[in-house]
This record gives C-alpha cells, sequence and structure tokens, in this order.
C-alpha cells in the first residue's frame, strides 16, 4: 500500500520533472502568445494566397493530435544534419506553443471583434495613423477581452506537457512513471504528479478568473 | 448669442467655402441616402442640419469625417478635395494619408462621446495632439488642462472615463476634439445619449466656442433652442434632400414648407 519512503525519495525527482513541464509550459506560452497574436492580425495585410496557405496550416494543426505533431516534428527533423542536437525539450515548446497559438489567434481575433466601432470612428475623428490606432487603442482594450482566455489556454498546455514523454521528454509524468518502473511505487509517484499539477494549475485559475474580473472593468 | 447675428463674423483670407458638397451622393447598398446634394458652409459659419430621422444628417457629418465613403461626387475642405478629386474628368480616390492629412482640420463629437476607456482623460485629449500633430506631451498636456479648464473639468485630468457622467465624458469628447485645433466641428446629436438634467452643461459649452471662436460648425441636434441661438443657418433635410434653408428665424418663425411645419410641431 501507501509507502511514505517512495513517496519522500520519489518528491525530489517529481520536482526536477517539473522543472521541465514548467519550462515547456512558461516558453510555449509566451510562443503560442506572440504567434497567435501575428497569425490574428499580421496575416490580414498579407496576399491573399499567403493567407490561404496560413489558414491551411492553421486547419492542419488544429485537426490532428499534439503527439502526432510532436513525433512528426522530432523524427522529420532528426534526419536534417544541424538540428540533430536540438533537445527534445525545445522541440517540445516549439511545437505546443506552435500548436496552441492557432487557438489563441481565434482569441485575439474574438478580443478585437469586441473593440466598438465608436472606438475606430474617434481615432478616425482624431486622424490617427492605423498602426498607432491598433497600438494604443485597439490592441490595449481588445487584451483586456483575451487575457483570460489565453490564460486559460496556458492551463490546458500545462496540462498537455505529458504528451512530451512520446519524445522523451523527462516531465513530470515521465519523472513518475519512470521512478515507479524502478521502484514498483507506481501510486506513490503518480500521486504525488497529480497532486502537483493540481497544487499548480488550480491556484493558477483562481488567479485567472480575479484577473478576468478585474478586467472586466476600467 | 441673439438669434439675429446671421453671418458669420470671420474675415477668412481664403474664398474658398469651409466645406462643399459637389453632387455628393451615398448609398448603402441598394438603399440611396443622399442624391445630387449640392450646398457649400462659409468659413466661421454654423449650421444645423435638421429633418426627420433617416433623412441623411447623420450621414452628411460622417462623409465629412470621412466614416463613410462617398458613392458618387466630390467633397472639399478649404477648396481642397477630401477623399476623391477629379484629374481630368476621371473621379480618382485620394491616398489615404492624404485624406488623413485634410481630416486634421475637421474635428467630431459624437452622440455616444467615443472615448478611449483604456486611457486616463488627459490621455485621451493628448493622444492626437502628440501622435498626429507631433507636439510634446509637456505642450500637449498643457494645452489638455487649458481645455479641460474650458470645459470645467480641470479636476478630471487623471480619472478614467468611465468614472465620469455622460455629460462630463461629452465634454471631455469636446475637449479632445478641440486640442487639434480643428477648423470645422462636426457636432452629431451630442445631447441625444444624455439624462435631460446634463444637456445643459454640454450645451453650455458649446455656446461658449460658439462664441468666443470662429470655428466652422456643422451640427445636428434636435435641440431647437439651442440651434436657434448659436446658428447662422438652419439647413432642412428630407429624403436626402435639402428642403429648405435659411436663417433660424425665418425656419423657424416662418417655414415655406408644410413638411418642415409639421416637422417642427412635432420636434418643439
Amino acid at each position: 500500500m501507501w509507502n511514505w519512503e517512495f513517496a519522500v525519495e520519489a518528491l525530489p525527482i517529481l520536482l526536477r520533472g517539473f522543472v521541465n513541464t514548467l519550462i515547456a509550459t512558461v516558453v510555449g506560452t509566451v510562443i503560442a502568445a506572440i504567434l497567435g497574436l501575428i497569425l490574428a492580425v499580421a496575416i490580414r495585410g498579407l496576399p491573399r494566397w499567403i493567407n490561404w496557405l496560413v489558414r491551411l496550416l492553421v486547419a492542419f494543426v488544429r485537426n490532428t493530435p499534439l503527439v502526432v505533431q510532436l513525433l512528426f516534428v522530432y523524427y522529420a527533423f532528426s534526419d536534417i544534419p544541424g538540428l540533430v542536437d536540438v533537445p527534445a525539450l525545445v522541440i517540445g515548446f516549439i511545437v505546443i506553443g506552435i500548436h496552441y497559438s492557432t487557438y489563441m489567434s481565434e482569441s485575439y481575433r474574438a478580443g478585437i471583434d469586441s473593440v466598438p466601432p465608436g472606438q475606430f470612428e474617434a481615432a478616425t475623428a482624431l486622424s490617427l495613423p492605423p498602426v498607432r490606432t491598433f497600438t494604443a487603442i485597439v490592441l490595449p482594450q481588445a487584451l483586456r477581452a483575451t487575457i483570460p482566455s489565453l490564460g486559460n489556454y496556458a492551463v490546458a498546455m500545462f496540462k498537455d506537457t505529458p504528451f512530451l514523454f512520446a519524445i522523451s521528454v523527462v516531465e513530470l509524468v515521465t519523472a513518475a512513471k519512470n521512478f515507479g518502473g524502478s521502484t514498483f511505487a507506481y501510486t506513490e509517484a503518480f500521486t504525488l504528479a497529480g497532486i502537483i499539477f493540481l497544487a499548480a494549475s488550480y491556484p493558477t485559475s483562481l488567479l485567472i478568473q480575479r484577473l478576468d474580473r478585474r478586467l472586466a472593468t476600467y | 448669442m441673439p438669434p439675429t447675428e446671421n453671418t458669420p463674423t470671420t474675415a477668412s483670407a481664403s474664398s474658398s467655402p469651409a466645406i462643399e458638397f459637389t453632387d455628393v451622393e451615398k448609398s448603402f447598398g441598394p438603399t440611396t441616402v443622399l442624391k445630387n446634394l449640392n450646398f457649400t458652409v462659409a468659413p466661421g459659419e454654423r449650421v444645423t442640419l435638421i429633418g426627420p430621422s433617416g433623412s441623411g444628417k447623420t450621414t452628411i457629418l460622417r462623409l465629412v469625417m470621412t466614416l463613410e465613403e462617398l458613392t458618387d461626387g466630390y467633397i472639399f475642405v478649404d477648396g481642397q478635395p477630401l477623399t476623391f478629386e477629379n484629374r481630368g474628368g476621371k473621379r480618382v480616390e485620394l491616398p489615404k494619408k492624404r485624406t488623413r492629412e485634410m481630416t486634421t482640420r475637421i474635428g467630431m463629437v459624437f452622440q455616444q462621446f467615443n472615448l478611449f476607456p483604456n486611457m486616463t482623460v488627459l490621455e485621451n485629449i493628448i493622444e492626437a495632439p502628440v501622435h498626429v500633430l507631433g507636439k510634446s506631451k509637456a505642450e500637449a498636456s498643457k494645452e489638455a488642462k487649458e481645455l479641460l479648464e474650458r470645459v470645467g473639468l480641470a479636476d478630471k485630468a487623471d480619472a478614467h472615463p468611465t468614472r465620469l457622467s455622460g455629460g462630463q465624458q461629452q465634454r471631455v469628447a469636446i475637449a479632445r476634439a478641440l486640442a487639434m485645433s480643428p477648423e470645422i466641428l462636426l457636432l452629431d446629436e451630442v445631447t441625444s445619449a444624455l439624462d435631460p438634467e446634463l444637456v445643459g452643461d454640454v450645451l453650455g459649452v458649446l455656446r461658449d466656442i460658439a462664441e468666443t471662436t470662429d470655428i466652422t460648425m456643422l451640427l445636428v441636434t434636435h435641440e431647437m433652442q439651442f440651434a436657434r441661438d448659436v446658428s447662422h443657418r438652419v439647413m432642412m433635410f428630407d429624403g436626402g434632400q435639402v428642403l429648405e434653408e435659411g436663417p433660424p428665424d425665418q425656419i423657424f418663425n416662418n417655414p415655406q414648407h408644410e413638411r418642415t411645419r409639421s416637422f417642427l410641431s412635432s420636434v418643439l
């Protein structure tokens, strides 16, 4: 049954794995947030065929499993000389970041659409150039509507990081599995892994809820 | 201001009208709102547009502010084309940048205020002077504070617009428009969204501007007494056409058209 000795032994090993989980989540979120904004905004001005190509890629990314994307990039790119040495963790956060950027771009777009037309009209009436209108008026207002949903995607991404086991990144769950494999203390290892996940994501969700309420009013 | 004073007082050097509509047509899809519209507004003149809703008054202001695209015809500001020009018989759209240079001479105040909620009152006012006219923040802020003083909101510079009443927001919007030192001010039903007790403050500010500046004003309003007091000329619109026009005394006391009479009796 439950063995406290194993649990105590497992904890530092799991926390080391958790560091990789955190790195993948934080870097992945940054990549997704930036790329998502670019997808939502920058492609508007591009030629139609590039636009079409980007939309095809977005559809592809959204409609295939994350694991398949991770495996595809991991093996396809390991054949390219010079890329052999890219650590699996780096491939992991890039792929997971691109994956979530396709979802975050929708949040950005919804945020931009939520800015009332009167704001654009006031900007025109003041003769503000389009770039200034976007950066000073539209984006700050759109972000208020977008940030909570970006936070929710970040939590979802956090919970998707165990998929990185497929490309041999030792994150929290893989660390638990390895520990279980060598000690047969699977129950202790996975219970602790679950608790660590819960301890990190539940407060984050609460924080996002509070942020959501605070951003709702100026 | 006595209603008898019916001529613009500006001695403008240029002989061009402040605003000129030439054969203007505006359609929204299959619906034609304005057709073959021709009129001019002299520099310093204050013109009120009246008429039933749907008669195209607001569309006229929005066309001058380039918030709507002209379907046909031309609009000139100070004799210069605003959005389209006639180049050898061909109607050519001006570059957006050129149009934006032209619109710096025009300010607009909206029914719904449209202040930027992510900025303070002061930031709202200095945004365009700094980023369009290239003024320094210090200079723009100093002017903004003078304008706030003028609209009676000197103590609200650092407040966010959502913390203000509708009447206060609208006075900030007026200050924001004036901060660009416009030659032309467009007022689109600026009191219609306000609680009745807040209307007076806003109209008071506008009266002050009318009395102390020579800004050309084109206004759409349901405040007939105000229109009567500040305008040099009233234009009655119906079905996208000027039904009749004249000094406020003539239009309000002795309208020529039955349509004008029935419209006035419905609003007065």
